[in-house]
């Protein structure tokens, strides 16, 4: 079962180097990462994937670094979950209308088209892009990239109180 | 008033502020702009033959003192000499600060002469490291170094120094507060879990304390021993704990693991409650984690959350500083028992009878082979006071054993890396920090010769180091496992007898050498060694190449086979 990890971390040189030679010198298993802005402006926000027995010796090697500043775990169902991905699927002029309308169902934007081929990208959760692979998958798949898994607690599961004061980087970007 | 200082400067000025006393190092390329404020500085500088020597030096600095071991060295290889004792550091948790010199910041990532990825190679082996590319922040840098070398978790701390910000001029500005958002070391327990930990004693019949170096580390041994006693539970101290509790007590059993104490070993297994205090549950320690401790609760109190559960999952995890929960499991307990002290009755006399009948053993006959633990308790004797400090391998094993232990920081080696080449270094470092006590190494013969060249710095120091060379003419624990192991098929452990000559040796290095090889010599010899003050010696002790050390648990087996003599082994007599 796949857990998800989401770390603050202080926005200094290297530190994306640090988290990821732990996951290495420890042995951990990631399924994916990404890293970012977050609300904070002098902090990142990544964005783990991780197999579930090692959840917590990660969490607790992740808070035992001295830059990272919060580690929140997401279990399945907790949080709302996105990928995006590029597709490009091989298309005659003929299927290219069957294509389109299958791509609709799932909200994919045909980024791309081109003589023998269309490329798709999709903003979704896992489970509906790996749907919507399969639907095109028989079209013939030519390329694909996929971004890591970002994820953000669903209101009022666990930790965060959506009551509470905004972050002052919040504000920040509000004004 | 504005001042403007170099980066060198102002590196040297942070590290006084810090209560740096002296540092050990190497100098070279990249770091030279450094070495010329040094001469301005009432900090000490001890110039080590080599940089791993410089490590292990504020290594031993730091174990004997508390504070926090400095040291220094150039970019590229200096800094790649550097590693094993920042290996070192951090498995053993020791609070060291090391400053190496980097190639100027325009040069980096161009394969530049003397370039290195300090910053990286580093990184797994610090508890965290810098690289500093504005001159002025210097000042926090160094600040923030010791503060996160020397709180929670001691380790080390790597300050990488580009060549061109130490020559860079700054406005001078004292640190400021460290701003770390995501550190903060826990200090108390949790009451709710003190509390829970104290059920757990209560219910105890068979009760152990197992203390590791984290006792020692949050100088709790105060704390301990009143614990201890009001609990009246038995103790163990782990390899990186021996002295945090006296070995003249009668609760102390010894050290536990592969090669400690047969009731120690025992007491852990037959053990219905196991209080692990700044202790890591190490594969040395517990044998194949499954079937240790097998009957026992276990309450697990660690300064490091991440050593709760990392090999056995507690029954009461408590995350705090030894000395600050010890002390609140007292008052919980003195509460709890209100006057009534538990006897243990039927627990103590199991532990004695093993006492009685698995003592430590060896045979030191009048005109035999000299057995090292013969020596060592004969020292122990005539220094019973010393700072003792080891290398690795079986005289290692040996001296933990056979020392009586009453103080803390009386006993300081390679415990989580086990670096051979650690005594020489260490103990000189120790004897510059604790100049008034004796200071000796117990030392191999592989491992001598792997950084003796630290007793010219000793020489012409003046650092009066002792250092005893269990001469076994061999890598003496590498050939016991072939011996046992491999059908006593012996590869690349034999290091003759009589090359080189380490009399002479010593001699050529400004020490005083020393030989013995019977056994009514070992005791003048030893004297003789003690009553040097102005100059290091190194006392040759021609040692039995054959003997062995037991107790012994094989590597992984179960502490349930611990082997507790050498006449247990099958085939023996
Ligand atoms: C740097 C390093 N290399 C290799 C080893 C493996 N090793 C462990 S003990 C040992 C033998 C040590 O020999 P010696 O110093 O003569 O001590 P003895 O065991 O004979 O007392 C070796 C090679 C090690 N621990 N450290």
């Amino acid at each position: 079962m796949k857990h998800i990890i989401t770390v603050q971390v202080e926005n200094k040189p290297g530190v994306l180097a640090r988290v990821s030679s732990m996951f290495a010198r420890r042995g951990f298993n990631i399924h994916s990462l990404t890293v970012g802005p977050s609300v904070e402006p002098d902090q990142s926000r990544m964005t783990v994937v991780v197999d579930g027995p090692e959840m917590e010796q990660i969490v607790k090697q992740l808070r035992k670094m001295i830059n990272t500043v919060k580690v929140t775990e997401l279990a399945p169902g907790e949080g709302i979950e996105r990928e995006v991905i590029l597709v490009r699927v091989s298309s005659s002029a003929a299927q290219r209308g069957e294509l389109l309308d299958a791509a609709s169902i799932f909200d994919a934007r045909a980024a791309d088209v081109g003589p023998s081929s269309i490329t798709f990208e999709i903003a979704d959760s896992p489970e509906r892009c790996n749907d919507f692979l399969s639907l095109i998958s028989p079209y013939g798949i030519i390329e694909l990239v996929k971004s890591g898994r970002i994820a953000l607690r669903k209101d009022g599961r666990g930790e965060s109180h959506p009551g509470a004061a905004a972050p002052s980087g919040l504000k920040a970007i509000g004004s | 008033m504005t001042e403007i200082l170099t980066g060198a400067q102002a590196l040297m000025r942070s590290l006084e502020i810090e209560g740096v006393e002296v540092m050990f190092g190497v100098p070279g390329g990249a770091i030279l702009p450094f070495y010329d404020p040094i001469l301005d500085s009432p900090v000490r500088h001890v110039l080590a033959r080599h940089e791993q020597g410089g490590g292990h030096m504020a290594e031993g600095y730091a174990q004997a003192t508390g504070k926090v071991g400095v040291t220094v060295a150039t970019s590229g290889p200096g800094a790649t000499n550097l590693i094993t004792p920042l290996a070192d550091a951090y498995m053993d948790s020791v609070p060291m600060v090391a400053i190496t010199g980097q190639v100027p910041t325009t040069a980096i990532g161009n394969d530049a002469f003397q370039e290195a990825h300090t910053w990286g190679i580093s990184m797994p082996c610090t508890k965290h490291n810098y690289l500093v590319t504005d001159v002025d922040e210097i000042p926090d840098t160094i600040a923030e170094a010791f503060h996160v070398a020397s709180t929670g978790r001691p380790g080390p701390v790597l300050v990488d120094l580009p060549k061109d910000i130490l020559t860079a001029q700054m406005q001078w500005h004292q640190p400021g507060r460290t701003n770390l958002p995501g550190y903060k070391p826990s200090t108390h327990g949790h009451a709710r879990q003190v509390s829970a930990a104290i059920d757990l004693v209560m219910a105890a019949n068979r009760p152990v304390l197992y203390v590791g170096g984290g006792v020692l580390k949050a100088e709790g041994e105060v704390e301990l021993l009143r614990f201890a006693e009001r609990a009246n539970a038995p103790v163990v101290t782990t390899l990186m704990a021996r002295g945090v509790f006296p070995d003249s007590h009668p609760l102390h059993l010894g050290m536990p693991g592969m090669h400690g104490h047969y009731t120690a070993i025992r007491a852990l297994q037959e053990a219905d409650l196991v209080v692990a205090l700044g202790a890591r549950f190490d594969d040395r320690v517990t044998g194949d984690p499954a079937s240790f401790a097998q009957r026992a609760k276990i309450i697990h109190v660690d300064v490091d959350p991440a050593e709760i559960g990392k090999i056995r999952v507690p029954d009461v995890p408590i995350v705090g500083d030894a000395r600050l929960v010890i002390e609140q499991l007292d008052a919980a307990l003195a509460d709890a028992q209100a006057g009534s002290r538990p006897e243990h009755t039927a627990w103590f006399e199991e532990l004695s009878v093993w006492q009685r009948d698995y003592p430590l053993e060896y045979d030191q006959t009048a005109d035999g082979p000299l057995k090292q633990q013969y020596v060592i308790e004969e020292l122990n004797k005539l220094a019973p006071d010393a700072t003792i400090v080891a290398g690795v391998g079986q005289h290692q094993m040996w001296a933990s054993q056979f020392w009586k232990f009453e103080r803390p920081r009386t006993w300081i080696n390679s415990g989580g890396l086990g670096t051979m080449g650690y005594a020489v270094p260490a103990a000189v470092g120790a004897q510059v920090g604790v100049p008034d006590k004796t200071v000796i190494a117990i030392d191999g013969d592989g491992c001598f010769q792997m950084t003796f060249q630290e007793l010219i710095t000793a020489a012409i120091e003046k650092i009066p180091v002792k250092v005893v060379l269990m001469n076994n003419s061999s890598l003496g624990m590498v050939k016991q496992w072939q011996r046992l192991f491999y059908d006593e098929r012996y590869s690349s452990v034999d290091l003759t007898t009589h090359t080189p000559d380490y009399v002479k040796l010593a001699e050529a290095m400004g020490c005083v050498g020393i030989r013995v090889d019977s056994r009514d010599d070992v005791r003048p010899a030893l004297e003789k060694a003690l009553a040097v003050e102005d100059q290091p010696v190194v006392v040759e002790v021609k040692a039995d190449p054959d003997e062995m050390v037991f107790p012994m648990v094989p590597a992984g087996a179960s502490n349930d086979d611990v082997i507790a003599r050498f006449r247990d082994l099958p085939g023996q007599p």
